[in-house]
């Protein structure tokens, strides 16, 4: 019995890191069968965290912040656009440059607006935060512990971004696979002499791609900042971003694949937390940063076709010139 | 929008670089002006800071010897049409390779037997970490792009694990190696001018600043001055032409990545042996990605690259001693200006270069005789 409440723990620790990656991941995805590299959800993210976290404190509003995430995950996006679609910048150095740029913008900001060293305030008011939702009986549900510590813990009990994330998946699918606009998406990334010789703008459909990145990308900020925590620290992505980014090519750019992914990424992280010098029968302590490591090892077997094989969308990190 | 336009070739490596610099360096005013501090006042405190004092210089050079180390990495791969975001793990990595030779031979050989073996071992290491996303990429066609990310995280995670759980010193806490031997320091700057006569206040600057500006004449006779740098760089901007050339280009590709990720690796040269005396915790501290910067505000090209880690490390430095003297300043200050130098000198290049043209055409066609 202890060991499943362990699993059914483990499983819903899962399910609150995959969030902000099942997120990231989604909006790289938009991003990425465009044509345009995302390499910036991490500046994206983190920037979205601190507007988040610091219109949170100052409102009051959870919501409020969650907006202003959104808002700021949309410039951060716009400027990528600026540089990689209108201008035909590197689209790599573009968003290596958000990455930097916001590492260090979001620190100053706060040390210059809350002088808490780089932080935003503590967000100690409920109405701050997305806190976590119980479903109704599920104290009683707890009493039958087979199929209600399931319901009890792994499907009750999360706040309104992970649903929303879980959503989000097929919603995401529905739009690539069976709605106009994700046809074009999914042409102009393999194809935009084709989309444009259909008389389709191909800047339009990669700045449409790109602000829909910039607004998941928000929500995943948000999720980080006032979900997940209770406030902005410094650098609080901790490279999720490039996680994200990995478990997208993991499940070779679509969606259900990449949630999948992203559940496995997560779970080698609540895996490794759980370990923390655990010793296995056979096999003694795993050290947790082998585990934690996983995931970027996997990901370069996969790019290395030993697992699978990943192909990126044709047109990926091409700027489009129209006379070509 | 038509093909990006065309730049006298001295516009476009002096003007545009300094004019994509100024509209970095205005953004950065407007931020400091929007955290309540005065632009200019920021500006001549980050300048006293960085190159007023005799020990400011040398923690400038310091940081720059740490910049042209990663800046030169970043542009030897970029000759060959590949883009290296991985000289975090390389640096990494490869100061393990000089660290452990540190740590084998301070004690008990003399400074001029650890030296060598120490920058084979950190370039060594550093070479070793690149060759596998090199591999990668010249035969399974892995883009070296992301594969050098997630080497930054397998480095990140292997380093972790092994100062935690291997190399640490018994019995303490903070997961870093013993101190080197004496025969594993760099000699420092000061103590080398001392001997020469000349009085030099004491900072971190050390040997590895003279071995930094070795590898950039490297670097510049090894792209331009032999045949493989021509084939580096034919590779790099056209692999129809040099296959038609009789030039491999999975071997450039592979070749390439060794010598970026062996120069990564010389970071540890500066960092531990000349500063650290110990192997610790994220050592290279962001450098890796600062090369990316320094390569593109140097236009890859080892003078300029000298150039921009100078400016990066007068950054890194006037920075430091900015955030003492403004309270509402602190060094994450450096990092946006750093990461608004990629952008304007990166990413946004071509924003400026259309309307110099434009210039530059109107100044140059006026002496001309029309016809």
């Amino acid at each position: 019995m202890e060991t499943y409440t362990i699993i059914v723990l483990l499983l819903a620790a899962t399910i609150r890191v995959a969030t902000p990656l099942v997120l990231a991941a989604l909006a790289g995805m938009f991003s990425e069968r465009s044509g345009v590299v995302a390499l910036g959800l991490e500046g994206m993210m983190l920037g979205a965290a601190f507007a988040s976290a610091s219109v949170s404190a100052v409102t009051g509003s959870a919501w409020l912040g969650l907006g202003a995430g959104m808002a700021t995950g949309v410039a951060l996006a716009l400027l990528i656009g600026f540089a990689a679609i209108t201008h035909r910048g590197n689209q790599v150095v573009a968003g290596m440059a958000v990455n930097i740029m916001v590492a260090g913008l979001g620190p100053t900001l706060a040390l210059a607006w809350f002088n808490l060293g780089g932080q935003t305030p503590q967000l100690d008011q409920p109405a701050q935060r997305f806190l976590g939702l119980a479903w109704p009986w599920t104290a009683a549900a707890r009493e039958h512990p087979l199929p209600g510590l399931l319901y009890a813990e792994l499907l009750s009990g999360h706040n309104l971004v992970v649903y929303l994330a879980a959503a989000l998946v097929p919603a995401s699918a529905w739009v690539l696979y069976r709605t106009r606009f994700g046809l074009r998406l999914r042409a102009v990334g393999e194809n935009p002499q084709a989309v444009d010789t259909a008389g389709i703008s191909v800047n339009a459909l990669r700045y449409q791609a790109v602000v829909i990145c910039g607004a998941l990308c928000g929500v995943a900020g948000a999720y980080l900042s006032t979900a997940a925590s209770a406030g902005f620290t410094r650098d609080m992505t901790a490279g999720k971003g490039y996680l994200a980014l990995a478990a997208l090519i993991f499940g070779k750019w679509r969606p259900v694949p990449t949630l999948g992914a992203c559940l496995l990424f997560a779970f080698t992280d609540a895996l490794a937390t759980r370990l923390q010098g655990v010793a296995l029968p056979f096999v003694g302590v795993i050290p947790v940063q082998f585990i934690l490591a996983l995931p970027y090892v996997l990901t370069v077997l996969l790019l290395a076709g030993f697992v699978g094989k990943a192909v990126a969308p044709a047109a990926i990190g091409v700027p489009y010139a129209k006379e070509k | 929008m038509s093909a990006p336009a065309k730049l006298p070739r001295w516009a476009e490596l002096a003007v545009l670089p300094l004019v994509n610099l100024l509209a970095a360096l205005v953004l950065s005013a407007v931020v400091v002006k929007l955290v309540g501090e005065s632009p200019w006042a920021a500006g001549k405190l980050l300048l006293a800071g960085a190159l007023g004092t005799q020990e400011g210089i040398g923690y400038t050079l310091y940081y720059a010897t740490n910049f042209m180390f990663t800046g030169l990495a970043v542009a030897v791969a970029y000759h060959a049409g590949l883009f290296n975001i991985g000289g975090e793990g390389q640096a990494y990595i490869g100061g393990l390779g000089s660290g452990l030779v540190a740590l084998w031979l301070g004690a008990r050989a003399p400074f001029l037997v650890v030296l060598p073996v120490a920058v084979l071992a950190g370039a060594a290491f550093g070479a070793a970490w690149a060759f596998i996303p090199a591999w990668l990429q010249a035969r399974r066609g892995s883009h070296i792009v992301i594969t050098t990310i997630m080497f930054n995280f397998i480095a990140a995670a292997l380093m972790t694990y092994l100062l935690v759980n291997v190399l640490i010193r018994p019995g303490q806490q903070s997961p870093e190696t013993r101190e080197f031997g004496p025969g594993a320091f760099m000699p420092l700057a000061s103590d080398l001018l001392a001997k020469m006569g000349i009085n030099f206040s004491a900072s971190p600057l050390n040997f590895a600043f003279v071995l930094a500006l070795g590898a950039a004449a490297l670097v510049w006779v090894l792209v331009w001055r032999t045949r493989w740098g021509y084939a580096l760089r034919v590779a790099g901007q056209n692999q129809a032409a040099a296959v038609y050339a009789g030039i491999s280009p999975s071997r450039i590709i592979v070749q390439s990545m060794l010598l970026s990720g062996a120069l990564a690796g010389c970071l540890g040269l500066n960092e531990l042996l000349g500063l650290q005396h110990r192997i610790l915790i994220d050592f290279p501290g962001g450098a890796g990605f600062v090369g990316i910067a320094v390569a593109l505000m140097g236009r890859n090209h080892p003078l300029g690259i000298f150039l921009a880690a100078v400016l990066f490390g007068a950054l890194a430095q006037g920075g430091s001693q900015l955030s003492f003297d403004m309270p509402e300043i602190n060094r994450d200050m450096v990092v946006v200006i750093q990461g608004l130098v990629i952008l304007f000198c990166g990413a946004l290049e071509n924003v400026f270069r259309t309307p110099l043209a434009v210039v530059f055409a109107r100044f140059a066609k006026k002496p001309e005789p029309a016809d």
